[in-house]
């Protein structure tokens, strides 16, 4: 029973990545018709706002320590990053521990700057182009933003650990009356994290004019624009706010895996599964996907389940795919008419 | 009614494309003439490098480009000679491979095999590279090794662990300088029934490829044989990057070890996870809870962080040793490139100067006599101690370390200390050794090529 409850919980919060980078996906593809291929560098670019928001803080001068000698016997080069000087070096050293929070903070502008130039200097170029043209043009953008990171930070992964008030692990168990459910705290934050942002992006669609206007868009772009609604700008601003959820979800995840320059192609093509069997175009339908293909993944990476079907752990999401196309082609949650013509 | 089409032109075109076509084996078997593929002819010999450029281990093929200049250099008499001076055999004085002087190409394995054979194709038929190095996975040694030995070219492996390089799929023209999954096991088991007792259950998670397969197999023989129990050895795939829920399982087993079969990505986020589920601050069967990784990279180390903190390994070369091999090394690489080299490093160095000496020896750069100058050569000065190079299997069988992940590092390359020096005759076998292939395993006959 432990066993279940502790995949179930692996589950959402791998569920929790998938499902932020899907309502991203299907943002997208709802408001501006572009399957975007790119979205997985932006996952991987918010990542890589928490690691240079940890080398900023950590930028440091060099002092000279007489004392000890580096490897090859000279006088070893000793960091002192400024904020050690500015606040202390107990208050600098938690300042710098707490980066990846504070990440959030400083990504959220660059993510939506990211996201209109990205729309306004390349995709909107293709938005009259066939589906190919845009998968084409996307995908190698995504492959020019990981070679420029990768330029930039090197291939191997970057340790960006969380706060360490928040960095290790507790009883699960206790809060729901069993024992031995031991669960990382940080991964409960990210759920929690997911959750409320997928929970402000809907109340914001549901609840604001802005988002009103977005949704009707969405439903029908020509009658929009006959009305004398500026659509497209709008639909830029939600293209820069798909960027932000990635950016985020990329942020948080951070202290779950090192970040390195490949994380945004690792769930890119697992992303657009969830899209697909959630049903194009439908949001709560990459949500709920998500958060199913999470789960289900989990549950087939158990050792008990992999001695009866071996290899399900690596078909797992892709059967589902099969089954749901075969049995339901329009996906989970999807509406008629989209994708079918 | 038929009508000739034969024009002039036409006629030219044709002759031309068909006697480009005749001319194109011998253009690209350039010196055959000489008795073996790539003959240097002039006054220079071109060596091919090819390591990962781009891809998730490209700054370890980064480092391994950094030896591999540092070697050239020594070679040709640049630099202060870094091991040349400390290499027992003396036959490496400065200038070049037999008079040669030494000139390098280099290619991206991409740490895909069928990318890493074609970079190395390219390097023999369109540079005409004499011998090829390098690589940072056993999947790539393996291929790019078999395409030597086709080609008729000597290759000396770069980072390479699984027992199958030198084992089942050992070749006449392949050698390996570096260690292997039998060797880590061998030595590591003692080290660890010392520190954690023999009384262990062990729980494996194993990457879903030939390494990992052989990884898993030497460290269960290995730790079996000292009295641990293996609990269960789960497979994971190659591409995961969440391993939690792999990890969890293991909080619901009665295991008290968990060993991470697991290199480079694999190895840090699975690392990471277990740290994060708490395994290190559990207590099993009244016993604290350990990981293991039986193979440590002091690159892929800084990319777990804080995790590697007192988790056990094995390693093929170390920068903090203190032998005068060793110090050499890191004091001419360290001069030029301001940080410690990497084991990819060492062992890439280590073979450009093995493969130097063997042609100086050998007196030929024909590939035949160079394995006949390489096999059963036993040296010293290298980094390893007392080395020797099989003849039977082409494998280099030296003292290996046991490291464990510093408690508290100095600087970004200090995170692992040596715990252990575990001497050569401790991680021998027969060359015939069932996890090597067995009696089938062979290394055919030598190819000279051409």
């Amino acid at each position: 029973m432990e066993a279940l409850i502790l995949q179930i919980l692996n589950g959402l919060d791998k569920g929790s990545a998938y499902a932020l980078i899907a309502l991203g996906l299907t943002l997208i593809f709802g408001t501006l018709g572009v399957v975007n291929f790119a979205h997985g560098a932006l996952f991987m670019i918010g990542a890589f706002c928490a690691v240079t928001l940890q080398r900023i803080l950590s930028i440091s001068r060099e002092t000279i320590d007489e004392t000890r000698t580096d490897f090859l016997g000279n006088p070893l080069k000793v960091d002192i990053p400024y904020v050690y000087d500015w606040f202390g070096a107990d208050a600098g050293q938690m300042i710098i521990n707490w980066s990846v929070p504070l990440a959030i903070l400083f990504s959220i502008p660059i993510m939506m700057l990211v996201g209109v130039i990205m729309e306004r200097g390349l995709i909107k170029h293709f938005y009259k182009r066939p589906h190919a043209d845009q998968i084409l043009v996307t995908f190698g953008l995504a492959i020019v933003l990981q070679e420029i990171i990768k330029a930039i930070y090197g291939a191997n992964p970057i340790p960006t650990p969380a706060p360490a008030a928040l960095d290790g692990s507790f009883d699960f168990g206790v809060l729901i009356g069993m024992e031995n459910i031991i669960y990382p705290y940080w991964r409960l934050i990210y759920f929690a994290f997911a959750m409320i942002t997928i929970a402000a992006v809907f109340a914001f669609l549901q609840f604001t004019t802005f988002g009103m206007v977005v949704r009707a868009g969405m439903a029908d772009r020509e009658t929009v624009g006959l009305l004398g609604i500026n659509i497209d700008r709008r639909f830029t601003i939600m293209f820069a706010i798909a960027a932000c959820v990635a950016g985020l979800a990329g942020v948080m995840y951070t202290p779950i895996n090192s970040p390195n320059y490949h994380m945004g192609m690792d769930f890119l093509v697992l992303s657009f599964v969830v899209v697909v069997v959630g049903g194009m175009g439908s949001l709560p339908g990459a949500v709920l996907a998500g958060f199913l293909l999470g789960i289900l993944e989990s549950f087939a990476s158990m050792a008990q389940v992999i001695a009866i079907i071996p290899g399900i752990n690596q078909v797992i999401i892709y059967l589902v795919a099969i089954i749901v196309l075969l049995t339901r082609p329009r996906g989970l949650m999807g509406r008629k008419g989209v994708m079918e013509e | 009614m038929s009508k000739s089409n034969v024009t002039r032109r036409g006629v030219l075109k044709t002759g031309a494309a068909a006697g480009a076509g005749l001319a194109l084996p011998t253009i690209l078997t350039a010196g055959s003439h000489s008795g073996f593929t790539n003959a240097p002819t002039g006054s220079t010999v071109t060596l091919g490098f090819n390591v990962p450029q781009s891809g998730p281990y490209a700054d370890e093929g980064a480092d391994e480009l950094r030896a591999y200049e540092l070697a050239v250099e020594h070679l040709n008499g640049g630099g202060d000679g870094g091991m040349i001076n400390t290499f027992s055999s003396k036959t490496l004085e400065g200038n070049g491979i037999l008079g040669k002087k030494v000139e390098y190409v280099t290619g991206d394995t991409q740490t895909k095999s069928d990318a890493a054979r074609a970079s190395a194709k390219s390097m023999i038929e369109k540079d005409g590279a004499v011998m090829i190095t390098g690589g940072s996975s056993s999947g790539v040694a393996v291929a790019v090794q078999a395409l030597c030995q086709e080609a008729g070219i000597i290759f000396m492996a770069g980072l390479t662990h699984s027992n199958d390089t030198t084992g089942k799929d050992r070749k006449a023209n392949g050698f390996r300088h570096f260690f292997n999954s039998y060797m880590s096991g061998a030595a590591l088991a003692p080290v660890l029934a010392n520190a954690y007792g023999k009384d262990r259950k062990a729980y494996h998670l194993t990457a879903d490829y030939n390494w990992g397969y052989t990884t898993e197999e030497a460290v269960v023989q290995a730790t079996e044989g000292m009295g641990w129990e293996t609990v269960n050895a789960v497979k994971t795939p190659l591409t995961q990057t969440d391993f939690s829920s792999y990890i969890a399982p293991v909080l619901q087993t009665d295991a008290d070890v968990l060993v991470l079969n697991h290199y480079g990505g694999n190895m840090i986020n699975s690392l990471t996870s277990a740290v994060q589920f708490g395994l290190r601050d559990k207590v099993v069967n009244n016993k604290d809870f350990q990981i293991v990784v039986p193979l440590y990279s002091r690159l892929m180390a800084r990319g777990a962080g804080a995790n590697v903190k007192g988790i056990f390994g094995s390693t093929n070369w170390h920068w903090s040793l203190t032998d005068e091999g060793s110090k050499a090394f890191t004091k001419s690489f360290g001069t030029k490139y301001g940080f410690p080299p990497s084991q990819a490093a060492h062992t890439v160095y280590c073979q450009t100067l093995l493969y130097a000496d063997a042609v100086n020896r050998a007196k030929s750069f024909n590939p035949c006599a160079v394995a006949e100058a390489l096999e059963d050569f036993e040296f010293d000065g290298l980094g390893n101690g007392k080395t020797l190079y099989r003849g039977a299997d082409h494998q280099c069988f030296k003292d290996v370390l046991v490291v464990k992940g510093k408690e508290n590092p100095t600087s970004e390359f200090d995170l692992l200390e040596v715990v252990e020096v575990t001497p050569v005759a401790q991680v021998m076998y027969e060359p015939d050794h069932p996890q090597m292939g067995g009696a089938e395993a062979t290394l055919g006959s030598c190819n000279p090529g051409a």
